[in-house]
């Protein structure tokens, strides 16, 4: 391979990689707080994609993104609200079962509103064929945007985590949630704001990738165990080091379909994801047995 | 006193008895071949039980484990090995008796492993699939083994949909009727509805009989043990690791005798009975049964199948399963039949099966 097809390759592992990092990043933030992992994850992405194409009809695209990432975020209040919230003696078994079901039905109801049929939204800047040129490689102007919009989502992430009190809350939560409760904090409450958040940086993300992937009801849950795999690369609940996975996930991906045939695309990630299972359960960068977890 | 967990599977055999009378009396015979497949269906709701409500371990992976009975069994005896006959293997396989010939639709003669070895052959190699997979994953927890199933299953997908020999998306189909024992075959054909109900039900019986002599002996209180506390189990000296791999390997196996049958009662099989959806069914299924309860599972897996395939649900098939895993863990954790309205229906039951 020569370089611009080097860079062509790894550009587009990048981009997968990044959204890929992000739907992790949607895993930890609840698994942060609850302990639980939200198998509809996936499906948050293809609601907040759908949705903005369907507003996109009536206003215009930012306000369309812009109220499909709000309506999304209510989903995924409500969903915690509803659901997550009344599971009795909740083992983790049990919340894994709700979120499955939930998956199901969300992905069901996309199948009935939204048929089969893939859709997308219209290029942020220029058209399909406006790309730029780094370095040989030639590269849609969107791919651009995935990468910009990814980065801002994991810095305002760790900055909220870090600097507000709300975020320091969520972070004391997921430390130790009886503790959080002594010192005032409405622990309840910062579990249907993780819910809440993490619908809603899902909704941006399926909506920056919508005109590269197109969006079909059935993909969330491709999205979803490619996440899953990221997350526990990087360690549950890791988010920076989900960002790094994901792009490693990415690349990986892309020098198997430039080696390969791309059916075996599909089961990169599985493979990584058992491989990963089995022999480093708490993470590629964890540096004890027990993997610190930071938020 | 240790008998009376097997009184219900004698009511069983009756209300079974009387179900075909019923049906032949008001003349819905036609419902026995949907019964019938239920009844295959149940035979991996009752491993997945034995899996997930007395070892407490989740699976996302148990329609590969069905899809690999069925798809072992297609394979081998459809598989045309006319044109290798000299071959050394060809001419081994035919002295041992394992070969069959016979005629295909178009009057092609055909040469292929026989049913019976092919179905032995699916079991081994699914119970060896199981230990490979359930070695290493066996030892998660969680999330982690439900992802981990759920990868296998994919994976199981995948090949089902790539690999040529597998049939890719159309699956394999012309697969012979199983000829069992004298007249009895495993047979789709119409002429053949009654044995054929009456078969699969046997077959749900015997994994039923199996499954309440396991859960009611000294492994079945190990394997409660772990699911209450894997560390009090463990620290009694119960090999909580060798318990759990065991019952894996063994639902996985009750899991690709239902595949097998099934496939050579329908005579085809496809990926569509590989999806990630069909497994998560199965698990509805078990929850609907109320997890740790045998009856609750059989009695759910058949009647659920049954109204999926009698296409009850419409295209709401898989919400409806969806749904029912969110309601029954919101409402009714302990299942459907032990909503206290319905307690009283079903009290003789459910503690008879908990002996």
């Amino acid at each position: 391979m020569n370089l611009p097809q080097i860079m062509q390759y790894g550009l587009s592992g990048i981009t997968v990689g990044s959204v890929y990092a992000i739907v992790a990043v949607g895993f930890n933030i609840i698994y942060n707080t609850t302990g639980i992992i939200n198998f509809a994850q996936g499906e948050f992405l293809i609601v907040g994609a759908m949705t903005a194409i369907s507003l996109s009809h009536v206003v215009p695209l930012p306000v369309a993104i812009l109220g499909a990432v709000l309506i999304t975020t209510a989903l995924g209040g409500l969903i915690e609200l509803v659901f997550i919230r009344r599971v009795r003696d909740a083992s983790v078994l049990r919340l894994i079962i709700v979120t499955i079901g939930l998956s199901i039905v969300i992905r069901e109801a996309m199948l009935h509103i939204w048929d089969e049929k893939p859709w997308s939204l219209p290029y942020f800047t220029g058209t399909s064929s406006t790309t730029v040129s780094i370095l040989g490689a030639y590269i849609s102007v969107q791919v651009l945007w995935v990468l910009g919009v990814s980065a801002v989502i994991v810095t305002a992430l760790t900055l909220f985590f870090r600097y507000t009190t709300t975020g320091r809350a969520m972070r004391a939560c997921s430390d130790d949630r009886m503790a959080a409760r002594l010192c005032g904090i409405n622990d309840r409450w910062m579990v249907t704001l993780s819910f809440m958040l993490s619908a809603g940086i899902g909704a941006l993300a399926g909506c920056v990738i919508s005109p590269i992937t197109q969006t079909q009801y059935d993909m969330g849950a491709t999205l979803a165990i490619k996440g899953f795999t990221v997350a526990i690369l990087g360690g549950l609940g890791n988010s920076m080091a989900a960002v790094a996975a994901g792009l490693f996930l990415g690349l990986l991906e892309a020098l198997v379909v430039s080696q390969f045939a791309s059916a075996y695309k599909e089961v990169v990630a599985i493979v990584v994801l058992l491989l990963i299972l089995v022999f480093r359960p708490s993470g590629l960068f964890a540096r004890r047995a027990t993997s610190v977890r930071t938020a | 006193m240790r008998l009376r967990i097997y009184y219900p599977v004698i009511a069983a055999a009756l209300l079974i008895v009387v179900l075909h009378l019923a049906l032949a009396a008001t003349g819905k015979t036609f419902y026995m071949t949907q019964i019938t497949m239920s009844a295959y269906y149940a035979l991996v709701v009752i491993g997945l039980c034995l899996l997930m409500g007395y070892a407490g371990q989740i699976s996302l992976g148990h329609a590969g484990f069905f899809a690999a009975g069925g798809y072992t069994v297609a394979v081998l005896t459809t598989c045309n090995l006319n044109g290798l006959r000299q071959t050394p293997l060809v001419e081994w396989l035919s002295r041992l008796g394992v070969l069959v010939s016979w005629r295909d639709l178009y009057g092609n003669e055909v040469l292929s492993v026989s049913p019976w070895p092919a179905f032995i052959a699916a079991i081994l190699l699914t119970a060896l699939i199981a230990l490979a997979i359930g070695l290493p994953v066996i030892r998660l927890k969680g999330h982690y083994l439900a992802m981990a199933t759920l990868g296998f299953g994919l994976i199981i997908y995948r090949l089902a949909l790539g690999a040529k020999v597998l049939g890719q998306a159309d699956g394999i189909s012309g697969v012979p009727a199983f000829h069992l024992l004298g007249e009895l075959q495993i047979n789709g054909r119409t002429p053949f509805r009654i044995q054929n109900y009456y078969i699969a039900w046997s077959a749900v019986l015997v994994a039923m009989v199996l499954a309440l002599n396991l859960v009611n002996s000294r492994v079945g209180r190990a394997l409660r043990s772990i699911h209450q506390s894997e560390e009090a189990a463990h620290s009694l000296g119960i090999d909580t690791y060798r318990y759990k791999l065991a019952t894996f390997i063994l639902s996985a196996v009750l899991a690709a005798a239902g595949g097998a049958m099934l496939t050579h009662y329908n005579g085809s099989i496809g990926p569509s009975e590989v999806t990630v959806m069909k497994s998560v069914r199965y698990l509805a299924i078990v929850a609907v049964g109320g997890m740790a309860n045998l009856w609750g599972a059989m009695i759910m897996g058949i009647l659920l199948n049954f109204l999926s395939l009698r296409g009850v649900f419409g295209s709401f098939d898989d919400a409806v399963f969806g749904a029912i895993l969110i309601g029954i863990m919101l409402f009714a954790p302990q299942g459907l039949l032990r909503v206290p309205k319905l307690q009283v229906l079903t009290s003789l039951l459910s503690r008879r099966s908990h002996g």
